[in-house]
């Protein structure tokens, strides 16, 4: 193929899950059990935003493309206490679904009858859903089955089955039971967690089709980078989340698989996706994740101390379309891509040196030749407050600590650089979700516009979580504006007319030799 | 301080005596700094981890305080961390520690 793979569109959502964050958030659930008569838990409830508040709230605004980064960048910090005036849950990229509506998407996902819901919120759900023309009939007629449920029969399930509850405004209004009455890996716990990501996952995938004009027949293949695991007790991680959430997005003729490299995923995704394209294997690959109920919460005890209201209360979700070059959409560069190696060692200079510079020095360009970076883009409001401090500002100010390290600015010009080259994080702290890809999208639009011409996604992970390593990790990619060379004439290489002319010249001659020894 | 780095902070303490560990830190903010510094001298201040009620009063440094800055080979500190001391608030993450060093440590 000629010219590179491009980004031909993109999607995000997000599911506000307040209960969620009581009840499935790890933070909670672990001092349910640690402390369980703590001051935190009892002041908890009070700090949850309501919908309306969660939609009108920016760094949100921003992540489903109602607002521009600029305009969060412009945005006097900090963010918790303003409102987007125009805010709305339907999103340029996505939406933004409240958490009822996300409980019917869960049963709508699930295949195995493990989701209950009672029966008149059941119904309750299903007219809103309807009304979101994201569903097909016979998707929404799922939530029928709930007819005959009632409240003291899911209370049951919770309190002698194992089932998980599923609450709203506090009311128990569902489960999700377990899947096997031994195996840890089906328990109801991971079965909900599980369901949820894949039911963002599925959201963002319908909204690529809604919103970025994708052709959902057109899609060969789906790649699923969040950082779940789906399997049983004899392959805990077997997968496959990317087939089972295209499967409900109605991507008939697509098969996939899952990538995995906990916060770098998407970034890891993207190259295989760009691969995959660039060698012609596909011409429509999709990069997709759900979100996770473990993280929700994640900061809130600093955030309850802090008099903040519960930031992380959201299940995000993104989807990205790589395909084969269209002469317009801007173009991964498949060769110019930064790596973590194992051998790179574990210094933040060494990091960005092998993410960052390294990837440009070799491709010929300047730190600064790179008009907008995409770190980890997470939202500054949740994790300032956290003592995490700006995490995408601290990553553009190694960028540039490193640019003058290598002599290409000066020292005084590490301000100015970070200003011009950064970007303030929107991105909710769902992991993954904010490493590099929450800037598709919006970097999209840009070249389009001709606003930006060059830009870096950088996806980093913390592997040693996992305690397999201690090892860091961390890949990132070029993206430009389409450089039409997808039109250029082919370049010289392998021509199969040629060679068939040299062989034919090259028998002719050998039968003129022996000829000739006659 | 992550549930996971206190349990091994603290089997390390009674493994060697809290009067012969030193736990030196990275973190990119005094404030972050402050907490883990106070994690492994009076415990645990949010109450999750095995530090919890766990008053070790270890002796806590900042890799990027003098005192162990002198202590590094000088290019071996300019290959790992000068570059993260040009975004960093040294100034800051050092009065950070050294106010948990003079109410928590128990060895200096």
């Amino acid at each position: 193929m000629n010219g590179y793979p491009v980004l031909k569109g993109a999607s995000y959502t997000l599911a506000i899950t307040p209960d969620m964050v009581i009840h499935n958030g790890t933070t909670q659930t672990t001092e349910m059990v640690v402390n369980p008569d703590s001051e935190y838990l009892k002041e908890l409830p009070a700090h949850l935003r309501s919908f309306e508040d969660a939609v009108s709230y920016i760094p949100n605004q921003v992540y489903i493309g109602n607002a521009k980064p600029a305009d969060l960048a412009a945005t006097e910090f900090p963010y918790y206490d303003k409102k987007w005036e125009n805010a709305s849950r339907d999103g340029k990229y996505g939406q933004i679904m409240p958490q009822d509506e996300f409980y019917g998407l869960m049963q709508i996902c699930d295949v195995f009858d493990l989701v209950m819901l009672e029966s008149s919120f059941a119904q309750d759900v299903k007219a809103k859903l309807a009304a979101q023309n994201l569903l097909t009939e016979a998707q929404l007629a799922v939530l029928d089955k709930n007819a005959n449920t009632t409240a003291e029969e899911l209370l049951a399930l919770v309190n002698d089955e194992h089932s998980e509850g599923l609450y709203n405004n506090n009311v128990l209004v569902g489960v999700v039971k377990r899947a096997h009455d031994v195996d840890a890996n089906l328990s109801a716990h991971v079965m909900l967690e599980n369901l949820v990501t894949k039911a963002s996952n599925v959201l963002s995938l319908i909204e690529l089709v809604k919103k970025a004009g994708v052709s959902a027949d057109e899609v060969e293949y789906v790649i699923d980078c969040c950082e779940e695991a789906c399997g049983d007790m004899n392959q805990r991680g077997g997968g496959n989340f990317a087939k089972a959430a295209a499967e409900i997005a109605g991507f008939t003729n697509a098969t996939g698989s899952d990538v995995r490299g906990f916060c770098a995923g998407p970034a890891h995704a993207m190259l295989h996706a760009a691969a995959l394209v660039k060698a012609g294997t596909f011409k429509h690959v999709v990069v997709t994740a759900g979100g996770c109920t473990a993280k929700l919460g994640m900061n809130g005890k600093d955030h309850v101390k802090k008099g903040l209201p519960i930031l992380e209360d959201a299940i995000a979700g993104f989807s990205v379309l790589v395909s084969a070059d269209d002469g317009v959409s801007p173009q991964i560069r498949t060769d110019i891509i930064g790596r973590h190696t194992i051998g790179t060692g574990s210094a933040p200079q060494n990091v960005i040196g092998a993410l960052v510079a390294a990837p440009l020095e070799e491709a010929g360009l300047l730190m600064t030749d790179v008009d907008k970076y995409s770190p980890e883009m997470q939202n500054p409001d949740i994790t300032k407050p956290a003592g995490a401090g700006d995490v995408p500002e601290a990553n553009y100010k190694m960028i540039a600590a490193l640019a003058v390290k290598k002599g290409q600015i000066g020292r005084a010009d590490i301000a100015t650089f970070v200003k011009e080259h950064g970007m303030t994080g929107w991105a909710p702290t769902q992991g993954h979700i904010p490493s590099g890809v929450p800037y598709v999208g919006p970097l999209r639009e840009e070249v389009l516009a001709g606003e930006t011409k060059r830009a870096m996604i950088i996806g980093k992970g913390s592997l040693f979580l996992g305690r397999m390593t201690n090892l860091f990790d961390g890949v990132s990619f070029v993206v430009q504006a389409n450089d039409g060379s997808a039109n250029a004439p082919a370049a010289a290489g392998f021509d199969e007319a040629a060679v068939k002319s040299m062989i034919g010249q090259a028998m002719r001659e050998f039968a003129n030799g022996l000829l000739g020894e006659e | 301080m992550d549930l996971e780095n206190q349990k091994r902070v603290k089997d390390f303490a009674e493994k060697y005596g809290a009067e012969n560990v030193v736990v030196i830190l990275g973190a990119a903010e005094g404030e972050a700094a402050g907490l883990a510094a106070e994690t492994v001298t009076a415990g645990d201040p949010t109450f999750a981890g095995p530090l919890a009620g766990v008053q070790l009063g270890l002796t806590v440094y900042h890799i990027c305080e003098d005192e162990i800055k002198a202590e590094v080979d000088a290019g071996v500190y300019e290959d790992e961390i000068s570059m993260m001391e040009m975004v960093m608030d040294v100034d800051d993450i050092a009065s950070e520690m050294s106010s948990i060093r003079d109410e928590f440590c128990k060895y200096l």
